[in-house]
């Protein structure tokens, strides 16, 4: 738990500006970003952008923002990189020791559960939004999002990271409950398109992930592929 | 749950008691004018990439101390195990002991495994390190090798986040090296284009950012061969200095001789001084 100090008015900023040692060595790593998630009627897609910056850098411009915490559960990471992949490797380790403690497929909603008390425990200290999604056989494919601050809940469709603001419409115009799975993939190809069209934090190439229970089955859309809206 | 492992970390942290004192002290020196001597930085440029065959890791050589360079050859690619290697920029002290640290636990965790280390464990040791210091630990790292499962190459940013990628540069002159990159870098390279490129990238580091300067040093990594290039390139050798111009020596000759000022006068002042104590103090030289 960070313990607050009291620093006198006059507090000067030790090494802070140096006209030797640019903005960008100093900020701290931040997936900017836009994460997506949709539940269908066998599995969820989940979806994220891939720019990851330093200021005004963009230090790694194919990051891979959906990261595996157990066979068939994956979850989206925005926010503090460092917090995001600390937190998805403590409960990823979590996650694998309880499902081997109850040897069968863990739940959804434990991973989501784990990443909600680790999130909300630490609220403080840690900046981190994610979204959880998986399958399981006993309730199906499931979205749980677990934002900034540690609330835990359940969603058939969300949306997460800074570029989410620009696509909040375009979601709740376009989602219908029962899309298929090619259906649920083009709208969060577009949901994602759009978003990085619009936000700076967010770019580089849309990568897709489906779940089900055959397995988790990945692709990349890559920038000159991405779908096309207007021509403004 | 956790398993007790050889190496045990020490439990402790940062101590931030002294901040506010510090506070206090810098702004009565900078009130009588004075700054407070700044961190040693390695301002740099390193970078790496993989090749064919393995990997390049290539850095710069300066070490500054504010506006001053500290170290005109300080070496930046620090020993993690025989078949890994580290870049480090950011605070020198840092990515120094830092990787001695994680180089010292990797040998215990190999004498403990019974196997040759790998590229991926050294990244795991480093980044639940600096992420418990909360980015405190100023150091930002390239870390390469090539281990059972090929070569490897990491970026490690001092709040603990890690990137794993073909190319990576880092350090104040990476916005430099990295365009390089980006122009050339081609997958699958052969072992000679690929120092050239790194060399190119931190060339461009070199010359077009103030904190990084001096040598560029090179290390390849392949299955069962370190080559440590240090220097690899004397990119700014010291000019030498002109031994005579116009046939008349250019350095030492200080002396003027007799008779090149006319003396006018003349006038001996005698300064009458009187003994007033004599004292005997004995050097101890036991």
């Amino acid at each position: 738990m960070a313990t607050v100090l009291q620093f006198p008015a006059n507090i000067s900023t030790l090494n802070n500006y140096n006209d030797l040692y640019p903005d960008w060595t100093q900020r701290e790593v931040s997936t900017g970003t836009t994460i997506m998630a949709v539940e269908f009627d066998g599995g969820v897609v989940m979806g994220a952008d891939s720019r990851t910056t330093t200021g005004a850098y963009i230090a790694n411009r194919v990051t891979d923002k959906l990261t595996p915490i157990h066979e068939r559960i994956l979850c989206c990471r925005s926010g503090s990189a460092a917090d995001t992949q600390a937190i998805a490797d403590a409960v990823t380790y979590q996650l694998g020791f309880h499902s081997i403690e109850l040897d069968e497929a863990p739940l959804v909603q434990t991973a989501a559960s784990l990443f909600r008390d680790m999130c909300y425990r630490y609220r403080e200290e840690l900046m981190a939004g994610i979204i959880v999604g998986g399958w399981d056989p006993r309730r199906g494919g499931q979205v749980y999002t677990v934002p900034v601050g540690g609330m835990m809940t359940r969603q058939p469709v969300s949306v997460g990271g800074s570029g989410s603001s620009y696509i909040y419409g375009y979601v709740d115009s376009n989602y219908r409950p029962g899309m298929s799975k090619e259906e649920c993939l083009k709208f969060t190809a577009g949901a994602l398109s759009l978003a990085m069209e619009r936000d700076g934090s967010s770019g580089g190439v849309v990568r897709l992930a489906v779940i089900s229970e055959q397995g988790v089955e990945r692709q990349v859309i890559l920038g000159n592929q991405l779908p096309k809206f207007s021509t403004v | 749950m956790a398993t007790v492992s050889v190496c045990q970390y020490h439990r402790g942290g940062f101590s931030f008691e002294n901040c506010k004192r510090n506070a206090l002290l810098e702004a009565d020196i900078n009130k009588l004018g004075l700054s407070s001597p700044a961190a040693r930085k390695t301002g740099t440029t390193i970078c790496g990439l993989v090749y064919k065959d393995g990997v390049v890791l290539g850095a710069d050589t300066r070490a500054t101390e504010g506006m001053v360079v500290a170290d005109k050859n300080c070496s930046k690619i620090h020993y993690i195990s025989p078949n890994v290697y580290c870049c480090g920029a950011g605070t020198a002290a840092d990515t120094e002991m830092t990787t001695q640290i994680i180089s010292s636990n990797l040998e215990l965790h190999s004498l403990s495994t019974g196997r040759p280390p790998r590229v991926a464990t050294a990244n795991r040791m480093l980044k639940q390190m600096l992420f418990r210091y909360q980015g405190y630990i100023g150091a930002a790292l390239v870390l390469g090798g090539v281990d059972c499962n090929g070569p490897h190459l990491y970026s490690i940013y001092p709040h603990g986040s890690t990137d794993k990628l073909p190319y990576v540069t880092m350090g104040s002159g990476s916005l430099a090296a990295m365009a390089v990159f980006e122009d050339r870098y081609r997958p699958n390279m052969e072992e000679e284009e690929a120092k050239r490129l790194v060399r190119d990238a931190i060339a461009a580091g070199i010359f077009n950012d103030l904190g990084s300067g001096s040598n560029i040093d090179l290390c390849v990594i392949t299955k069962g061969k370190v080559d440590y290039l240090r220097p690899h390139d004397m990119a700014n050798k010291k000019g030498v200095r002109e031994e005579k111009i116009y046939g008349h020596p250019v350095t030492g000759n200080y002396r003027y001789k007799h008779g090149t000022t006319g003396v006018l006068t003349k006038t001996v002042t005698p300064l009458n001084l009187e003994v007033v104590e004599e004292s005997v103090q004995t050097m101890d030289t036991s």
